[in-house]
C-alpha cells in the first residue's frame, strides 16, 4: 500500500484506509457528467484501482453501453493495467451491450434477453466467483442513459434493473460503479430515474466543466460527496470534496482550486 | 495547431512508424485512430486532423440560416472525389437532386492564387501582438501541404461537382419523408455499412452517410423521440465497426431540451452553426472581418476514441467566411482592437464573445 499513489480522488473515496475489506464494499457510486466534460476518466481510474494486483479478490462486470472493448483496453492500459489479461484471469468480465437491445416485457418474461436476463447472467457470474471474491464484486455501468436509450425509455425497467442491481450490493456486497449524464435531466421537473438514482447512492461524484470556460491546465472540477466515508472513524458526517483536475493519457492529476503552479 | 498537440503525449503512436494506408483520403491519427477529412481544410485542422474513423459526427443547425449545409456539402463532395461510397437521407422529395448543388474541388492553379491570396491579406491585417501566431499557422499550413496533398480539397462552392462523380451505384439516396418509422433507414444503413467492416490495416473502401434533419416535422416518425435515439445508439455502434463516418444534422429546437442533451451526448464530435444577424451594429464594430463572416461555428465536442484526454482548443467560436464567394474559410475571431473604453483584453479569441452569442449552447 505504501508504494501506491494516492490521489485526492482515492482519499475522497476513503481508499487511503485500507485494501482488506475493499473500503467500496457494498456501496453505490454515481458518477455524474455533461456534455462539456465527460467523467469517463473517473471510471477508468476506478477500473485501474479496483483491478490492481493490491487487492486481487477484487472483480469487476463491466456492463458496456457506450464503448467497445479495445476503447477501454487501450485506455487502460496506458494507465498500467492490462484488461485482456485480467479478463483471462477471471478478474474482469465485459459484457458488450452496444447493440444490445432490452425490449418490454413480452420477451423479458418469456426469459429471452431484456434486463431480466442480464441481471440472471450477471448473477451467475457473480455465483461461480471464488467464495472469499464473492464479496469483492464490482458492478460498472458506462452510461446508465444509454441503458434507458436500450430499454426504449422504459424507465421502470431500467430502474427495476437497478433496484435488482442493488440488492446485490446487500446479498453479495458487491458494489455498483455507474455514469450517468445529469445535464439530461436539469430541464426535467422531476426527474425520477435521477432522484432515485442519487437516494441509492452513497458516494456521488460531479464532474463539471470551470465555470470560467476552457482551459488547456485545468480541465474542470470534481465534487465529491461520500455519505458513507467517516463510519470508519464512528462520526456519520458527510463529507465533502472539491478539487480540480487534469487528464493525462497516463493519469490524472487532482489539485485543489489554485494550487498548481 | 491543435494536431501537433495531440501529439505531445508520450504514449502516442509514432506516426511516421505506421504503415501509411493505401487510400488517398485517410491518415494516421494518434492512439490507433484513423481521420478522414471533412472536406473543409480548416475544419481538419480545428478538429486535429479530420473526422475520426467510426465516429458519429452530429451538427446543430440554426433555424434561421442552413449554413449547416455548406458542411454537409462539402463533406459529401470530399467524399465522392476520393471515389468513397456515400448514403444521403434527408426529409426533401428528390434528395438526388441535392447532388447537383455539391461544389466542386477547385484547380491547383485557383488552389495556388488562393494561398498566395489569404497569406497576403494576412500579412496585412495581421496586428504587430497577433505576429507570433501567425508565423505558427503559416508554418503549419505548409506542413499540411506536403503531407497530405490528396487528403483534403478546397472546393469551390460557385462550381458545381461533375456528373460523373456521382453518377451510378456510388451514391445511395434515401428520402425519409413519408417513412411511417426509422427501420427502412436504419436497414438501408446497416447493409451500407455492411460493405465497409473493419479489419485491421486495410482500407479497401470507405463511406461517407450523410443524414439531413433527422428529426425534421415532416417526418411522420419525428414524434418518437426514443425510436429516433435508438436509431442514432444502433447507428453509432455499427460505426464503430466499420470504415465510415456519419454526418448528422438536426434542428435542436425542435427537441424538447431533455432530449436535445441526450442527442449531443450521443455525438462524438458535436459542432453548431450560427446565423449571424444582418447589419448588428454592435458586432461589427468588435471583430474584425466582420463584413465578410456569412456565420459561425461552435464546436462542443471533439471525437476522443481510444484516449481519455479531452482535447481543449484554443477558441471554440469560429467565424464562417466565404473567400471571393468561393471558399468556405473558418477563421478564429478577432477582436478589434480599437476603441480602448472598451477595454477588452488582448487576443480574447473566440470563447467569450461567443459564448454571450449563442445562449443556451454555451455552459
Amino acid at each position: 500500500m505504501e508504494n501506491r499513489a494516492l490521489n485526492l480522488l482515492d482519499e475522497a473515496l476513503g481508499l487511503d484506509h485500507q485494501t482488506d475489506p475493499w473500503p467500496l464494499c457494498g456501496k453505490v457510486v454515481l458518477v455524474e457528467d455533461c456534455v462539456e466534460t465527460s467523467g469517463c476518466f473517473v471510471l477508468h481510474q476506478l477500473l485501474k484501482r479496483t483491478l490492481s494486483p493490491q487487492s486481487p479478490n477484487n472483480t469487476i462486470i463491466f456492463l458496456a453501453f457506450s464503448h467497445s472493448f479495445s476503447h477501454y483496453d487501450r485506455i487502460v492500459r496506458k494507465l498500467g493495467c492490462n484488461l485482456v489479461a485480467q479478463r483471462e484471469n477471471g478478474r474482469f468480465f465485459f459484457f458488450d451491450m452496444l447493440k444490445q437491445l432490452c425490449p418490454d416485457e413480452k420477451e423479458g418474461k418469456t426469459g429471452k434477453g431484456g434486463f431480466p436476463a442480464l441481471y440472471r447472467k450477471m448473477q451467475k457470474t457473480i455465483g461461480a466467483l471464488p467464495e472469499n471474491n464473492q464479496n469483492h464484486a464490482t458492478i460498472m455501468i458506462d452510461d446508465m442513459s444509454l441503458m434507458e436509450v436500450a430499454a426504449h425509455g422504459s424507465l421502470e425497467h431500467v430502474l427495476d434493473f437497478m433496484h435488482y442491481c442493488h440488492t446485490l450490493t446487500s446479498e453479495f456486497g458487491c458494489s455498483l460503479i455507474t455514469l450517468n449524464h445529469e445535464d439530461i435531466y436539469s430541464s426535467m421537473e422531476r426527474p425520477t430515474f435521477m432522484l432515485q438514482m442519487e437516494y441509492l447512492t452513497d458516494v456521488l461524484i460531479k464532474v463539471e466543466p470551470l465555470a470560467t470556460g476552457l482551459a488547456a491546465d485545468v480541465h474542470g472540477q470534481l465534487t465529491v460527496l461520500n455519505r458513507g466515508i467517516c463510519k470508519v472513524k464512528g462520526s456519520s458526517k458527510n463529507k465533502i470534496s472539491n478539487f480540480h483536475f487534469k487528464v493525462k493519457e497516463n493519469g490524472v492529476d487532482y489539485f485543489y482550486p489554485g494550487t498548481r503552479t | 495547431m491543435a494536431a501537433t498537440k495531440t501529439r505531445i503525449s508520450s504514449f502516442s503512436r509514432n506516426i511516421s512508424a505506421v504503415s501509411a494506408p493505401q487510400l488517398p483520403g485517410i491518415k494516421c491519427g494518434p492512439n490507433g485512430t484513423f481521420f478522414v477529412s471533412s472536406g473543409i481544410p480548416d475544419l481538419d485542422k480545428i478538429l486535429g486532423g479530420g473526422f475520426t474513423l467510426g465516429s458519429l459526427v452530429m451538427i446543430m443547425e440554426d433555424a434561421e440560416a442552413p449554413h449547416h449545409m455548406l458542411l454537409l456539402r462539402n463533406f459529401m463532395s470530399q467524399g465522392l472525389v476520393q471515389n468513397q461510397l456515400l448514403l444521403y437521407a434527408s426529409p426533401a422529395k428528390d434528395p438526388r437532386g441535392f447532388l447537383g448543388t455539391l461544389p466542386c474541388p477547385s484547380s491547383s492553379k485557383d488552389d495556388k492564387s488562393r494561398n498566395h491570396d489569404t497569406e497576403q491579406e494576412k500579412g496585412l491585417r495581421i496586428a504587430w501582438q497577433y505576429k507570433k501566431y501567425f508565423s505558427e499557422n503559416q508554418q503549419n499550413i505548409d506542413g499540411h501541404r506536403d503531407s497530405k496533398q490528396e487528403f483534403c480539397n478546397d472546393f469551390d462552392l460557385r462550381k458545381p461537382l461533375e456528373r460523373h462523380f456521382y453518377s451510378g451505384q456510388r451514391v445511395d439516396c434515401v428520402s425519409i419523408k413519408d417513412s411511417p418509422n426509422l427501420t427502412a433507414l436504419h436497414d438501408r444503413c446497416a447493409t451500407f455499412l455492411a460493405q465497409f467492416p473493419r479489419n485491421d490495416g486495410s482500407f479497401s473502401c470507405m463511406g461517407r452517410i450523410a443524414i439531413q434533419a433527422l428529426c425534421a416535422p415532416q417526418c411522420e416518425y419525428s414524434d418518437t423521440d426514443w425510436d429516433m435515439l435508438s436509431f442514432i445508439r444502433s447507428l453509432k455502434s455499427m460505426l464503430r465497426s466499420a470504415n465510415a463516418v456519419a454526418v448528422i444534422t438536426f434542428p435542436p429546437s425542435l427537441l424538447s431540451p431533455s432530449f436535445c442533451k441526450r442527442w449531443q451526448h450521443m455525438a462524438d464530435v458535436l459542432l453548431s452553426v450560427k446565423a449571424i444577424p444582418d447589419e448588428d451594429r454592435e458586432l461589427g464594430k468588435l471583430l474584425t472581418g466582420y463584413q465578410d463572416m456569412v456565420g459561425f461555428l461552435n464546436v462542443h465536442k471533439i471525437a476522443r476514441i481510444n484516449t481519455q484526454v479531452p482535447m481543449i482548443l484554443e477558441a471554440t467560436t469560429f467565424s464562417i467566411k466565404l473567400q471571393k464567394r468561393r471558399f468556405l474559410v473558418l477563421e478564429c475571431l478577432n477582436q478589434a482592437p480599437i476603441d480602448g473604453s472598451s477595454g477588452t483584453s488582448y487576443g480574447t479569441s473566440g470563447g467569450c464573445s461567443g459564448s454571450s452569442k449563442s445562449g443556451a449552447l454555451d455552459f
